[in-house]
Formats: structure tokens, C-alpha cells, sequence
């Protein structure tokens, strides 16, 4: 019963959503609702799962003083003050001038955007190594690279401004963007939506059981 | 080791040194370049331009403060470009931090003069509806009712009360969605729920790194434009005639794109020298 009923489920829904799509008037549409309302209240139990989850394996990890203990400390410290200040903030927590925000604004903020800056230099030095000219493959990518990066920014306008419209570097990096790189972007949709698809009915059919978890 | 084999072999550290300057900078100076717009900014631009005052447009801001650079400044102009066409806004968000952008883009635009005189009230001119765990079945349970995807505001306000929510049930109510993305759920999401099931008429702001993925959708007109990172943004700005942040990084994000392409040009012909020495 443990695996009988999470598949029969599965499958009701699966199917419900699937016929739903194609006859969108009740029963089917009420049932939809009904389920996208279910999988909303399970997505917010999952955020305090997952948090719980953080929580317990970072304790863990504090007390029995494994490898990188210290960042757990950190973990557990901004988790309590988030929650703490949250709470004491009541409703209006994320308003500009609260407690709350001041520590969004001041601490969060500049934490994720250190993250997302650090990446300008990893693709800084990633570029330097990866585009040569080796083969003509390794080159069309180089040069496609070469226009969209230049063609992107001013720079490329002034570089170019003095040809003809249509063959200036931002029309060159429009057109490698709008048909080979579209294209090539088509492709790959294609090819993942076909692999959701089947992946999807055996998932529904109850061939492909993994994510029930267990053997 | 010769000169070239030296270059090939240089310490990245050199070139963090270079992305560093390149990009701090132009920071300090505040040069106005030229920004050329494109098409598929021009489509959004257009979009809410032929909106009658009074339209409702719905924001979702799926990002979090690691995208901020490029995607805050959209939201900022965007924001700007709805409230002085006197448009009603609904913000929204998929991520659990996108209403504190909203909040954030909405204290810059309040503040703005030519805003600040509409003297915009909370709750009839604009709302922010906070967030609702789920990812895209969100947004499709918006698609039937926007009142059970969102049962309070931000603030924990019934719908029902709220003066700008109670003729707006689902997407038919509203005129024009524009998502704010950094990943998922994001503008995919919204293009195959929002635009392919309920009809929506969606634009989207992407990241730069982003913004290749969602073309295809762009050609079959699922997407009436797209913003795609910093430039996007700049574009917008330079389209609503209010040059601001995005406009003024611009420089800064050009010279950065020179270095880098400075270090793949000395790479190749490194490359190439040393390839010659070895055959010869």
C-alpha cells in the first residue's frame, strides 16, 4: 500500500492534468484547481521540510565538529536572526525602513550580489582559455562570441557606426542571435520537451518509479 | 619559455586584476554612450504604450538580489513607464524575495517627481500580492483565480478588500504580464502557462545569461518583446526617455567586454605562435 496509493495518485493526477489541458470545462476544471491548490499547500510544507533539513544537518554538524563547522555556525545564526526579526516585525516585515529589510538590504543583499559578481571574472578567465582557434568548429564559436559580446554594447556601435545599416557589429550579434542561435535554441527544446514528455507518462503510467524513493 | 608559452600560461589572477579595473572604473565616471534599441525592447515599449490608462498590468518578480544589476533597473523603468501612462500595477512573485524587489523598485519610483505629484495610493493604483509557494502550477491556478492563488496581499489583506483587485479574477481581467526572471520558475513558466494556456499577453526582462534561451518563444510571438540583461535594460531606459542606472553601466559593461576580448585575442595569437614553433 506505501507505494500503491502514491502511484495511484500520481497517476489520477497525471491524467487529470493531461485531459484538462485539452477539455479545460468541469468536471476536469474543478479537479484542476482542486490539485494546483494541493500542490501549493505540499510546495510550502517542502520550504519548511527543506529548512528543517538545513537545520538539523548543520546542529549536526556543530556538534560533532566535522569539517567546515564554523559556516554551519554562520548558517544557524542568520537563520535564527531572519526569524527573529521577521516575526517581530509581524506583517509588515518586508517594508522599506524595518529591522527585517535593513538586514535584507545590508547583509543578503551584498552576500548574493558578491555570488552573481564573482561570476564576471570566472567568465573573464574561462574565455581567455576556452576560445581558440582550434578546429572550425571551436573558431565559428569564437567568432559568433567575438560579434555577440561586442555587438551587445556600445562599443560595438561606435566601432561600426560608419558602415551601412544592416552590417553594423549590433546587426551582426541581432542576426546570430535571431537565426542560428534561435535555431540551435529550437533544437534543444525540442529534444528536452520530447525526453519530459515520455520521461513524464512513465512516470504517470507507473513504470518509472525512483521517485517514490526506497529500493 | 618563450614569451608565448608564458602568455598561454598566464596566472588568472592577472586577468582578474584587469576584469576588476575594467569594471570598477568606469564607475567613477559618468559617460553617456549610445544606445542603440532593438526590436524586441521596442515590442514591450510598444506593448504598454497602446495601453488605455486604467489598464491593469501584472509584474512578477522572479529573481533574487544576485540578479539585481541587470533586472532591477528594468523594473525600475518599467514601473516608471506604467505609473506615468496611469496604469494599474499588480506585483507579484514566484520567488520568495521577488516581493521585496517589488518593494524596493516601488520606493525608487514613488519617490520619483513626475510620480511622486499622481500621488499613487496603495491598494487603487497599485498592489503587491507577495508570494505563493508553488513555482507554475501558481500561475496556473491564477489562470482560473487569481483570488485563490493569492487569498491575501503582502500584507495580509483579503483580496476582496483591495479597491484594485476586485474585478480582476484571472488573467482575462489583465491587459498585459511582464516577468521580471533569473532562472526558475521564471519566463518559461509563464510562457507556457500564462501566454500558450490562458492567452496572456506577456514581455519578459532576463538576465543576459538567460535571454538566448527565451528567443524561440520570441519568434512564434509567444513573447511580444524581451529585455535581455543590462542592455535590455539601457534600451528601455533610452526608449522611455529617462536615462538612468542601466544607461550609465553601460560604459562600464563595454570596456569589460573589451578586456575580455582583448585576453581571447592575445590568447589566439599565442595560440598560433606557439602551434607554429611546435610544427616547424
Amino acid at each position: 500500500m506505501r507505494r500503491e496509493v502514491p502511484l495511484l495518485i500520481c497517476a489520477i493526477v497525471g491524467f487529470t492534468l493531461i485531459i484538462v489541458y485539452f477539455v479545460p470545462h468541469p468536471p476536469f476544471s474543478d479537479m484542476r484547481d482542486l490539485f494546483s491548490d494541493w500542490f501549493s499547500v505540499i510546495a510550502a510544507f517542502a520550504i519548511y521540510l527543506g529548512i528543517l533539513n538545513l537545520l538539523k544537518n548543520s546542529v549536526d554538524k556543530v556538534f560533532r565538529k566535522r569539517s567546515g563547522w564554523g559556516f554551519s555556525i554562520v548558517i544557524i545564526a542568520g537563520f535564527v536572526l531572519f526569524v527573529f526579526i521577521g516575526l517581530y516585525e509581524g506583517s509588515d516585515f518586508g517594508e522599506i525602513g524595518t529591522r527585517y529589510y535593513w538586514l535584507y538590504d545590508r547583509i543578503y543583499f551584498p552576500l548574493m550580489a558578491t555570488m552573481f559578481a564573482i561570476l564576471a571574472f570566472f567568465i573573464g578567465s574561462a574565455s581567455y582559455r576556452a576560445f581558440r582557434a582550434r578546429n572550425v568548429e571551436a573558431t565559428v564559436l569564437l567568432l559568433a562570441a567575438f560579434f555577440v559580446m561586442l555587438g551587445r554594447v556600445p562599443i560595438g556601435y561606435y566601432l561600426t557606426s560608419w558602415l551601412p545599416e544592416g552590417w553594423r557589429m549590433g546587426d551582426v550579434a541581432n542576426a546570430i542571435m535571431t537565426y542560428p542561435q534561435m535555431a540551435g535554441q529550437r533544437a534543444v527544446m525540442i529534444g528536452i520537451a520530447l525526453g519530459i514528455v515520455s520521461t513524464s507518462l512513465r512516470i504517470i503510467l507507473g513504470i518509472e518509479r525512483t521517485f517514490l524513493g526506497g529500493e | 619559455m618563450g614569451f608565448f608559452e608564458r602568455l598561454l600560461k598566464i596566472d588568472r589572477r592577472i586577468i582578474f586584476t584587469f576584469i576588476a579595473v575594467a569594471i570598477a572604473l568606469p564607475l567613477f565616471f559618468n559617460v553617456s554612450m549610445y544606445v542603440e534599441t532593438t526590436s524586441e525592447v521596442v515590442g514591450i515599449f510598444s506593448a504598454v504604450d497602446s495601453l488605455s490608462p486604467g489598464s491593469k498590468v501584472l509584474i512578477s518578480f522572479d529573481y533574487d538580489p544576485g540578479s539585481m544589476p541587470e533586472l532591477q533597473p528594468m523594473a525600475e523603468s518599467f514601473l516608471r513607464h506604467c505609473f506615468s501612462r496611469d496604469l494599474k500595477v499588480i506585483l507579484m512573485g514566484l520567488w520568495p524575495q521577488g516581493p521585496l524587489q517589488a518593494n524596493w523598485a516601488l520606493d525608487v519610483i514613488l519617490n520619483d517627481p513626475d510620480i511622486k505629484v499622481k500621488n499613487l495610493k496603495y491598494g487603487v493604483d497599485y498592489v503587491n500580492l507577495g508570494y505563493t509557494a508553488g513555482n507554475e502550477v501558481v500561475i496556473q491556478r491564477m489562470g482560473s483565480d487569481i483570488h485563490a492563488a493569492f487569498p491575501v496581499d503582502y500584507y495580509g489583506t483579503s483580496l476582496d478588500e483591495i479597491p484594485l483587485m476586485r474585478g480582476v479574477r484571472n488573467f482575462n481581467n489583465i491587459d498585459f504580464v511582464y516577468n521580471l526572471s533569473a532562472g526558475y520558475p521564471g519566463t518559461m513558466e509563464w510562457v507556457q502557462f500564462a501566454a500558450d494556456r490562458f492567452h496572456a499577453r506577456l514581455g519578459a526582462g532576463n538576465t543576459a545569461v538567460q535571454a538566448p534561451l527565451m528567443y524561440p518563444y520570441l519568434g512564434k510571438k509567444q513573447l511580444v518583446g524581451i529585455l535581455g540583461g543590462m542592455k535590455g535594460a539601457a534600451e528601455y531606459e533610452v526608449l522611455a526617455q529617462r536615462p538612468a542606472r542601466a544607461v550609465r553601466y553601460m560604459f562600464g559593461q563595454g570596456i569589460s567586454h573589451a578586456v575580455v576580448i582583448f585576453f581571447v585575442i592575445i590568447g589566439n595569437l599565442a595560440f598560433f605562435a606557439t602551434r607554429k614553433k611546435k610544427e616547424s
